[in-house]
């Protein structure tokens, strides 16, 4: 624990003295500041000699936690002076961060003026939250283990800084009044209850209805519709003879690696104004072309194709688990398949059936692509969110206060369906092996299922030819002949002393890669090791600290996206336009996730095995290092896979993080969209979509390998 | 010497209101194998996983070869431990396996190797290094468990419940096996058990648990002719429980038990109710009356080729005798008599 502490101190000093405490002009890799110190990399102890008399309470603490390491013997006083120097260092520390506001760099040189912090600021930061843990692991708590500590010190920190930070500035701005005269409840109340934003006039048939009951019903049918569809498809994938089931399974993957837009722009090219099928029944049966795809059900439809895969996998694993001996005791009990499927395996569904339902609605209420593209006049919270921050007039108390309203929504969902889904158990299977059948469905639930899915699944498939042969033609529509313009302008490289890119995506696509090539290990990352402090550790408030680490999962991205332009704007903590916000932002959006597929996964491995791992002289880090995660690889591939994954198609949060150096794919296509370029778009869309499948077979290649290894050494020792 | 002992003093486990463990001292001498030994829920894990490091102590000190350890991780006490599960890392070799304790201190990769093979040779099983766990059977993996614990030279050696998941053949030869290691190595054990056969035949010395705390201890003898409660007589070894009373006590003790007084050569610890023990073996039945013999009924035998077995009824309870089989044995339903040999039984108080 000293040793730790010590190690830690001296980091620290030395990121106080040595490292640029703001942030640099060129950034840190550039290593400007190490040949010119004064221009701008100068260090926390320059500043502090200069007359920032603010940055001395890090020192303080440094110094102070010196002291301690020098002056108090006894184990236990020492961890106490530990704890107490160090969360000294750290609340001075942020209190200078949080009171001393930019003046303007053109102010006097000692006037109360700072710039974001940079990695000095950031080395001390870590090291006296570390001294302050290792403090706290020397008073006996996480069994003495000083990694444990650090690790749920570290976590906590990370969560606090970027999730409850940005989300507590769009509370402050939601009681902003107007024209900055400070805030107060007067212009909130009037605001919350706006028509724009509760109007039921679209029921009365005079006019439009709000955001809230615009986003709150679309979430409900959306919510209802991929239930009803996702078990249809689980039904015929589990419990009828259909022939064709791995297909099925390709299908519910691919809206998965969809940009999520991708839908609603094919939808248009058959249902548009100019639409194929549009086109089709206006020559042959004289219909009338209408814009009805644009609004209410033009959204709809693309939610439900883009979620409906989402409740297939929720449910799958529902119906696969009704243990077939309890059908087959239902049957011998001379129940009919029917009877057996409504009074005994409908009933145990019901947890995955709600929890397919509020995921459905919590995506849909959060989605903003398809609202986007679709919308039209039907205006939703979440698009509505975006137009409050880049519409012609900014209005942060806007936005503030619809993203207050989308958050109660998903905020409810999400406590529903963990109420709901903690107090009951219906898991029916056991350790024990299970040899029965299942029931199959009675010919009449069968064919209503294959009536359900089946059109369905071609809809879907057709669609995706559609992604294909879209991005091959001219100009939808009008002028049909084969192209490869759209490829050419997008993806064009001329070859001229060397590879030039010239098309004009390949800025955002190298961009998106990077970017989500960083996202999706650092994601795993913290997901499994939350996962494993959850599963593996006990410490008081450890389940307020779930709580906090789930909660990002129900922040719609929106809401997330403008919290994070309001909070990280300006100092203590400046990070818009860099690429760093674009990793966190991934980081802590996707984070539930692999913590989701960690816990499921550590959750099968026997705690003794850990326990082993300590007894045989191995400390808590070398165990997670050598035993854990080797026995984790398939929840690893998963996490990495899917944060990689949704770091490419995510539109909602990138749209207000992206700057002109760092562009993501997305936001470039929802651009080319705006400029009704629907061919790029698709093309670029296609693109991606190639691109992550290889990306996902070459991470289950090169991840999946040492399984394999494994499995041939069993084969011929 | 001290080395290897370990010592309680006063240690206490609770889990908020639940008490896991009320003030425990023990004290198990270097060189012997101590088993916990009770019903399950008796603390007796507790108290194995407090000597590893696996729980932290509410209250009291841990000694381990004279160091205090009490605050100590698991990591750096001077134990290994052989798991009920095994706890083999099913993603490393039989050989990775052992040696992991030695890469994990930094011992050098060929030192390690070495030592490791050793290891597996004490164990019998030289030659299985490069294969997975999964390839080795129940009993195998078992002493790939032993050899993993015992390669690190730990001053103790835990050991719990390392036979349960054998079948009942294997685990006699396996316990053998471990009890000739740990004579061998002249390792402290301390294993943990609920078991007594098991227990009486691998151990120095047993402490009994029940209810968290400490219901008796010593050898396996002591436990069975002196246990010190009904429970313990029971507990160990089979026993009839005859209600009987005290009548008076001194270099003999007289009892009273079925309406006769009968003497016993025997010190019982004052007078009143008490219970009279008698092993199964030590029951004698025969068809008349004889001197200090009493009568019962027999309500069902079971003959077993080697033995057999008799439940009688009488008045101070049911009876479970066996017998040398004979030509003629009783029926179920006859009128018979019991008696023992002289200084068989015991006398419990209530």
């Amino acid at each position: 624990m000293t040793r730790t502490a010590a190690i830690w101190l001296f980091v620290g000093l030395a990121g106080y003295v040595f490292l640029p405490w703001y942030m640099t002009p060129h950034g840190f890799w550039s290593f400007g500041w190490v040949i010119d110190p004064q221009g701008g990399g100068e260090s926390g102890l320059y500043h502090l000699l200069s007359g920032r008399f603010w940055l001395v309470g890090p020192l303080l603490g440094i110094l102070a936690g010196f002291a301690v390491l020098g002056i108090i013997k006894p184990p236990i006083a020492r961890s106490r002076g530990f704890i107490i120097t160090a969360t000294a260092g750290l609340a001075l520390m942020i209190a200078q961060g949080l009171l001393i506001k930019n003046a303007g760099r053109a102010a006097a040189e000692v006037s109360l003026w700072q710039p974001g912090m940079g990695a000095g600021a950031f080395v001390v930061a870590l090291s006296l939250l570390f001294v302050l843990t290792s403090g706290i692991s020397g008073l006996g708590k996480g069994r003495g283990d000083a990694f444990i500590t650090s690790l749920i010190g570290l976590i906590v920190a990370l969560v606090a800084v970027f999730v409850f930070y940005p989300m507590s500035f769009i509370l402050v701005q939601a009681f902003a009044l107007k024209g900055g005269q400070g805030y107060g409840i007067s212009e909130f109340l009037p605001r919350f209850f706006d028509d724009t934003v509760w109007s039921l006039a679209c029921v009365m048939g005079s006019g439009y209805c709000g955001a809230a009951v615009n986003s709150l019903v679309l979430g409900l049918s959306t919510a209802l519709g991929t239930t009803v569809m996702g078990l249809a498809f689980a039904l015929v994938f589990t419990r009828t003879a259909f022939p064709a089931k791995p297909f099925l399974r390709i299908l519910s993957i691919l809206p998965i690696i969809t940009p999520p837009f991708v839908i609603g722009l094919v939808l248009i090219l058959l249902f548009g104004r100019s639409g194929t099928i549009t086109v089709y029944l206006s020559d042959f049966l004289g219909t009338e072309k209408t814009r009805w795809l644009y609004g209410f059900w033009g959204v709809w439809l693309a939610q439900m194709l883009s979620f409906t895969p989402i409740a297939f996998l929720v449910l799958i694993g529902v119906v696969e688990g009704v243990s077939p001996s309890i059908e087959e005791a239902s049957q011998t009990l001379d129940a009919t398949a029917w009877q057996t499927f409504h009074r005994v395996s409908l009933p145990l569904m019901r947890p995955g059936l709600a929890n397919a339902f509020l995921l459905g609605f919590i995506e849909s209420v959060a989605d903003f692509g398809n609202p986007l593209v679709l919308g039209g006049n039907f205006n939703v919270l979440s698009t509505e969110i975006y137009y409050a921050i880049v519409g012609t007039v900014a209005d942060p108390a806007k936005a503030g206060i619809l993203s207050i309203t989308l958050l109660s929504m998903t905020l409810v969902a999400f406590l529903a369906q963990r109420k709901w889904l903690g107090k009951k158990n219906y898991a029916t299977v056991t350790g024990k092996a299970d040899n029965g059948q299942n029931a199959a469905l009675n010919p009449g639930m069968k064919w209503a299922c294959y009536a359900l899915a089946l059109p369905w699944a071609a809809f879907t498939l057709v669609l995706y030819g559609l992604i294909l042969l879209g991005s091959f033609v001219k100009l939808w529509g009008y002028d049909h002949t084969l192209t490869l313009e759209h490829y050419t302008r997008a993806f064009g490289m001329v070859f001229r002393n060397g590879v030039h890119f010239v098309g004009s995506a390949w800025d955002s696509y190298f961009t998106t890669l990077t970017i989500a090539a960083i996202s999706a290990p650092l994601t795993a990352l913290v997901g499994l090791l939350t996962a494993y402090l959850l599963v593996r550790q006990k410490f008081a408030g450890k389940d307020a600290f779930e709580f906090s680490t789930m909660l990002s999962f129900a922040i719609p991205g929106t809401v997330i996206g403008v919290a994070y332009v309001m909070a990280f704007n300006f100092p203590p903590i400046e990070l818009t336009g860099t690429a760093i916000i674009l990793i966190l932002v991934f980081v802590f959006r996707n984070m539930p996730v692999g913590l989701r597929g960690g816990i499921a996964a550590m959750s099968q491995l026997d705690k003794s095995l850990d326990e082993a791992s300590i007894m045989l002289g191995a400390n808590s880090a070398t165990t997670l290092r050598r035993v854990i995660l080797p026995l984790l690889g398939p929840a690893i591939l998963a996490a990495i896979t899917y944060s990689f994954v949704r770091a490419i198609t995510s539109v909602s949060a990138v749209i207000f993080l992206v700057s002109a150096r760092h562009n993501m794919a997305t936001a470039f296509i929802v651009g080319r969209v705006e400029n009704n370029e629907y061919g790029i778009a698709i093309a670029y869309s296609a693109v991606l979509i190639v691109t992550m499948l290889v990306a996902i077979l070459l991470l289950q290649a090169l991840i999946g390998r040492r399984t394999l290894r494994r499995t041939d050494r069993v084969q011929t020792a | 010497m001290t080395k290897g002992s370990v010592k309680f003093e006063n240690v206490t486990k609770s889990y908020g209101e639940f008490v896991a463990l009320k003030p425990l001292s023990i004290d198990i001498a270097p060189g012997t194998l101590c088993t916990l030994l009770g019903p399950s829920g008796c603390g007796k894990t507790t108290t194995l996983r407090l000597i590893a490091g696996l729980e932290s102590a509410t209250a009291g000190r841990i000694l381990i070869g004279g160091q205090d350890v009490t605050h100590l991780s698991a990591t750096y006490r001077p134990v290994s431990m052989v798991f009920q599960s095994y706890a083999l890392f099913p993603h490393m070799t039989v050989l990775e396996n052992v040696a992991y304790g030695l890469s994990v201190k930094r011992v050098p990769k060929a030192e390690a190797k070495d030592r490791a093979e050793t290891g597996l040779e004490l164990v019998g099983l030289s030659g299985f290094g490069s294969r997975l766990p999964s390839e080795l059977s129940g009993g195998q993996q078992q002493r790939v468990a032993v050899a993993r614990a015992i390669v690190l030279e730990p001053e103790v050696l835990l050991l719990d419940e390392p036979l349960s998941n054998l079948d009942a053949k294997l685990r006699r030869h396996v316990r053998e096996e471990i009890r000739q290691i740990q004579q061998r190595l002249e390792l402290t054990a301390v294993y943990v058990t609920h078991d007594q056969e098991e227990a009486m035949a691998v151990s120095d010395r047993i402490i009994v648990m029940k209810n968290a705390e400490i219901a008796q201890e010593g050898t396996p003898h002591d436990l069975y002719e002196r246990p010190a409660s009904a429970f313990i007589a029971d507990f160990i070894g089979d026993a009839n429980l005859l209600d009987t009373e005290v009548i008076a006590t001194g270099d003999e003790t007289r009892i009273r038990l079925l309406g006769q007084e009968l003497t016993l050569p025997l010190t019982a610890k004052h007078t009143g109710a008490a219970k009279l023990v008698l092993r199964p073996h030590q029951v004698r039945i025969g068809s008349e009356t004889l001197p200090g013999s009493l009568p019962a009924e027999v309500t069902y035998a079971a003959y077993l080729g080697n033995q057999i077995q008799y439940t009688l009824k009488s008045e101070a309870g049911e009876i479970f005798a066996v017998a040398p089989p004979v030509a003629q044995p009783f029926r179920q339903g006859d009128n018979v008599h019991f008696s023992w040999a002289d200084n068989a039984p015991r006398i419990v108080m209530t």
